[in-house]
């Protein structure tokens, strides 16, 4: 078995208008099975990815975001999105989708993944990851 | 040291693919070890043998292949990436129902464990985008 690594992606566009963001969370499923310790972080344009009530009708393109609420159940459950880009648009943690995973040591209770926090906490965590994917 | 890039940007619209190659050479030549060129998004695009760019500029998907035969470098299309943009290996034709390939020597198509594997094994993963 390979070692475990931190893996963080860090998520910085709009869900659409360009593809990262979607090509983005398929890298993060497909991650999911090789059972590393993953993170995910939503800064700059990239928090409107997770907000909730997404409508893509007029543009024709497929609303992606329901697939994020899936993380949980790929142990995906360390989501950081960054203060500072949600103050800068107007955005709180109540816009956001609510990202939620089940603690199998705790009884299986539901717990939230998202943890708002500021850009020098941001910066700690890539700093302590080994992979950063930039997106 | 062992390092892989990502390479997340098509040849000519973006820098992106020019400056991995020089970096890529660079360490190489260095003594270097690279695991894997992982190319996704528009990045794909670098491999296909059909592009012919003016005789007096360089030809970006020709320098990959020769780097990759003179340094046994293993060149990594995304699968999905690659079926979304028109990238295809004779394999990958016949599956999609396709008359054709134009997948460029010395890359192949693989799926995107194969990026997940690269960060795993290597000590640095290097991205190279917009």
């Amino acid at each position: 078995m390979p070692e475990t690594k931190k893996f963080l992606y860090v998520n910085r566009k709009a869900p659409y208008g360009t593809i990262y963001a979607l090509e983005a969370l398929e890298v993060v499923l497909i991650g999911a099975a090789f059972e590393q310790d993953v993170s995910l972080a939503f800064l700059d344009d990239g928090v409107y990815q997770i907000t909730k009530g997404q409508d893509t009708k007029g543009i024709g393109m497929k609303n992606f975001s329901p697939t994020y609420k899936a993380l949980g159940d790929y142990d995906v459950n360390k989501i950081y999105v960054e203060q500072e880009s949600l103050d800068a648009r107007g955005l709180t943690l109540d816009d956001l989708l609510p990202l939620t995973w089940e603690d199998e040591d705790d009884d299986w209770a539901e717990k939230d993944s998202i943890k708002v926090i500021s850009a020098a906490e941001m910066a700690k965590i890539m700093e302590q990851s080994d992979v950063v994917f930039s997106f | 040291m062992k390092f892989s890039v990502m390479i997340s940007e098509g040849p000519y619209t973006h820098q992106a693919s020019d400056t991995a190659y020089n970096f890529t050479k660079a360490a190489l030549e260095d003594g270097h070890e690279c695991f894997r060129i992982f190319f996704y998004h528009d990045g794909v695009n670098n491999g296909t043998r059909l592009a012919s760019p003016p005789q007096d500029d360089r030809n970006i998907i020709n320098r990959w292949s020769a780097l990759a035969k003179e340094y046994a470098l293993d060149l990594v299309l995304c699968v999905a990436a690659a079926q979304r943009r028109g990238i295809a290996d004779a394999d990958e034709a016949k599956r999609n129902g396709k008359n054709a390939d134009n997948i460029a020597p010395g890359f192949r198509i693989s799926g995107l464990g194969q990026l997940i594997e690269a960060g795993i094994q290597s000590d640095r993963l290097i991205t190279f985008g917009d």
